[in-house]
């Protein structure tokens, strides 16, 4: 399968399962992971950034209009996917050239699960404290950051543990 | 001109990322006000019609115990028709003016086809819209009590505004008296609501009744909320107590959508005196 179709699989694939599958799972009431920022860690590196940015808000955006958030998925997708390269940067020690080389599969596991905590921890704070939208109640914030963080990073290390073919 | 050229070129990306990031602000600000959510919502054509498609498969799990509600309201309507025929029968006569007959409210049935109830601002999807009759602000109740105030629909779908949701605001007052309040959500817990500005001599105690109140132009009054489970003792500016819902929030399936058909003839009233 070539690339680009690879990726439009991989948005339809993660948007359904996001609103169908994951928005109702509610563990203890509040917890859900929020598995659709996978896109913004497989999508290929480009010198072009400008569809990557454009696709990731996409995605948030759908993603709210199914749970009825306005758009702070699309805020907090869209803010990831931006800080993206300065975090590639600063844990692979990558420099322009390389990156269309760069592949998340060949780095090793140390590195990989820096980059992934980082940018999941980001993106669920920012959203979680859009969703309060209040100075009230930030406690709730920071223990639904913190259990949503570890259903979702779980569920992302288990996802590419089982689908990664042992070469 | 070249100067300004060259720096859209260095900063093209952060551009494109402030323009799509304020976009996003734009869609959550309009999205918490109640007047002005038009456009991200699940109350369209294909978020409605998806959601209606999973809900199909997904509602035969639930249909012992709705039946077994659906069963119970029918015998509490039963047992309030029963009462009034009798009312009727002690009476040597009954007028029968069909000039004065006038109906107030009508109920729509509806079925929730996505229900959120973990977040700060809650929003249902019914499966009914625009063609059944249904606009914004009209008030959303099932068999146990309220569950919110529709805030917009398309033509075949709506979205409701759940009493969950730190935006919304009922009236509401004790059953055994008329003292009235205001219910809102503090965004904690999903099966507790809180009633504020309850006047001072308000008798309340642990256990009684709270209904709508009917001074709004959206629920007719006495339809069931909760009862008080928690009081404030401290003295606050807004005499709070605590509401355990009758409602299990996290559970609904059917729904009454209620047109209050005075309500034009109301608000115009109230302009006018204004």
């Amino acid at each position: 399968m070539n690339k680009p179709l690879n990726m439009v699989t991989l948005f339809i694939f993660l948007l359904f399962l996001q609103v169908f599958v994951l928005n109702n799972i509610l563990f203890l009431d509040s917890i859900n992971p929020y598995l659709y920022i996978v896109f913004v860690f497989l999508y290929p590196l480009k010198t072009n950034r400008i569809p990557f940015l454009f696709y990731s808000f996409l995605l948030g955006l759908l993603v709210d209009f199914f749970s009825d958030s306005g758009g702070i998925h699309a805020f907090s997708i869209l803010y990831i996917a931006y800080i993206r390269l300065f975090f590639i940067r600063i844990y692979f020690r990558k420099v322009a050239t390389d990156f269309a080389f760069f592949k998340l599969k060949s780095e090793s596991f140390g590195k990989v699960f820096n980059y992934v905590v980082t940018l999941t921890v980001i993106h669920h704070l920012i959203y979680f404290t859009f969703a309060n939208f209040s100075f009230q109640n930030l406690s709730n914030v920071i223990s639904n950051t913190l259990f949503s963080c570890v259903f979702t990073l779980t569920l992302y290390f288990l996802g590419t543990y089982l689908f990664t073919k042992n070469e | 001109m070249q100067q300004l050229i060259y720096f859209f070129q260095k900063f093209k990306y952060f551009l494109f990322f402030l323009l799509l990031e304020f976009i996003a602000l734009l869609f959550t600000f309009n999205n918490l006000n109640f007047h002005k959510s038009k456009f991200v919502n699940s109350a369209n054509a294909i978020t409605g019609g998806l959601y209606s498609q999973t809900k199909n498969i997904s509602e035969y799990w639930s249909l012992k115990p709705k039946n077994k509600l659906l069963a119970q309201e029918n015998a509490r309507l039963k047992n309030l028709l029963e009462k009034t025929v009798s009312i009727n029968l002690i009476k040597d006569s009954t007028i029968i003016d069909s000039i004065r007959y006038q109906q107030k409210f009508t109920f729509t049935t509806a079925k929730i086809i996505n229900n959120n109830y973990s977040k700060t601002f809650n929003f249902l999807t019914l499966n009914k819209g625009k063609n059944s009759g249904i606009k914004r602000e009209m008030a959303v109740i099932n068999s146990k009590g309220i569950i919110g105030i529709t805030d917009n629909s398309s033509s075949r779908y709506s979205r409701v505004q759940s009493i969950l949701n730190r935006n919304s605001k009922i009236n509401a007052r004790l059953k055994n008296s008329n003292y009235f309040g205001t219910l809102s959500w503090n965004g904690k817990d999903y099966n507790i609501v809180q009633l504020s500005d309850l006047p001072r001599q308000a008798p309340l105690k642990i256990g009684d009744t709270i209904e709508t109140g009917g001074k709004s132009t959206i629920f007719p009054e006495g339809i069931f909320i909760g009862t008080i489970s928690k009081i404030d003792e401290g003295n606050s500016a807004d005499n709070k107590v605590d509401v355990a819902l009758f409602n299990d929030m996290s559970n609904l399936e059917y729904v009454y959508v209620i047109k209050n058909y005075h309500k034009e003839e109301i608000k115009s009233l109230e302009e006018q005196n204004e």
